[in-house]
């Protein structure tokens, strides 16, 4: 049969690329997305999801934001900090920016070594990434802490200006932290699958009962940096602008 | 298969992409630093904003290496974003100046 013929030698024989190839693999009667696995096609389209979820975040503050009348609080002089003497603007975040970014470099260095089944490197990188977020959690929780007790910013009013500066501030920072906190967990969780062996050995996850493969280090890499890539987006229009 | 090796590319490239991102994260930050204001302001921001974006997606979560029918499925329907945030720039246009309109002039 000319039918099962093509299935079972579509992982052979070259598939077209480009506009084509989009043609081809979304047509009828096949799986649309080819030689990528079923749980990393679930992930992207969670983290499309999440996309819709943070742009009506930000795309809301841009709307208050513009529409108050009240001056809107100088973001390069509430995230300052007076470091050995020395008063520099938005120091903080800048340094939070490079902690993400530098766990968002081991993340894809973990990926990498986990396809190549170094184990040893692969375990170590992870815990390097979650040390990292656990650490840019740690500095978020300092900045609330800052803008709270000592600034007297609260999510319905603040003494430096627009209302609105502290809804927004806390909503889209504590859902991004949120993010984060949920991603060393599960970095944690995945660097102990790592340690011990299971994505080798293919034993069996605790939740879902599917067999332990490296592509959930992958997985786990997309997530992570997604989170990486939100706070691009949040440093550019929320502390820049 | 196709799907057995998963991601593989050598360990340069990310290495270059994170120094990458270091600099272009410092560039941003000396947006702030140096002060620069209007225009000029905004495009560095967005300039840097979207680099940044994309060199995390296409290079780190290896959208560069799938195929052409997933890129699709997950960038396209973002740019449907943009219908809103037109929506949400001329709604807050008008309400800005509504406000002035009927509690004076701030």
């Amino acid at each position: 049969m000319t039918r099962t013929a093509t299935t079972s030698t579509a992982g052979i024989l070259a598939r077209p690329d480009g506009i084509e190839g989009v043609v081809a693999d979304w047509s009828s009667d096949q799986r649309a997305f080819k030689n990528v696995p079923w749980g990393k096609v679930m992930m992207w389209i969670f983290l499309l999801s999440d996309t819709f979820i943070f742009s009506s975040f930000l795309i809301s503050y841009m709307t208050v934001r513009m529409t108050t009348t009240v001056p809107w609080p100088n973001s390069s002089e509430v995230f300052a900090l007076t470091i050995f003497g020395q008063h520099i603007p938005l120091i903080l975040i800048a340094i939070m920016t490079f902690v993400l970014i530098s766990s968002s470099g081991t993340m894809a260095m973990a990926v990498n070594f986990g396809y190549r089944k170094d184990r040893r490197k692969t375990f170590v990188l992870l815990l390097l990434t979650a040390a990292l977020g656990a650490m840019f959690v740690g500095m978020q929780a300092f900045e609330w802490t800052k803008l709270i007790v000592d600034e007297g910013i609260r999510p319905w009013g603040n003494p430096l200006g627009a209302a609105q500066f502290g809804s927004s501030f806390f909503m889209i920072t504590g859902f991004h932290g949120t993010h984060v906190s949920i991603g060393v967990i599960f970095l944690i969780i995945t660097a102990i699958k790592v340690y011990r062996g299971d994505l080798d050995r293919e034993r069996p996850g605790f939740l879902t009962g599917r067999k332990g493969n490296y592509e959930i280090v992958e997985i786990m890499g997309l997530y992570w940096h997604f989170v990486d890539l939100v706070w691009v987006f949040i440093f550019a229009v929320f502390y820049l602008w | 298969m196709a799907h057995a090796q998963g991601q593989q590319h050598p360990i340069g490239i990310y290495l270059k992409i994170w120094g990458l991102l270091f600099v272009l994260s410092a560039a941003s930050y000396m947006v702030d630093y140096l002060q620069f204001q209007g225009y000029l302001r905004w495009f560095l921001i967005i300039l840097f904003m979207m680099l940044k974006a994309g060199l995390i997606v296409a290079v780190f979560m290896h959208m560069l290496w799938e195929r052409l029918a997933l890129v699709y499925a997950i960038v396209v329907p973002p740019l449907l974003l943009l219908v809103l945030l037109g929506i949400g720039a001329l709604e807050a246009d008008y309400t800005f100046f509504a406000r002035g309109v009927f509690f004076g002039a701030m």
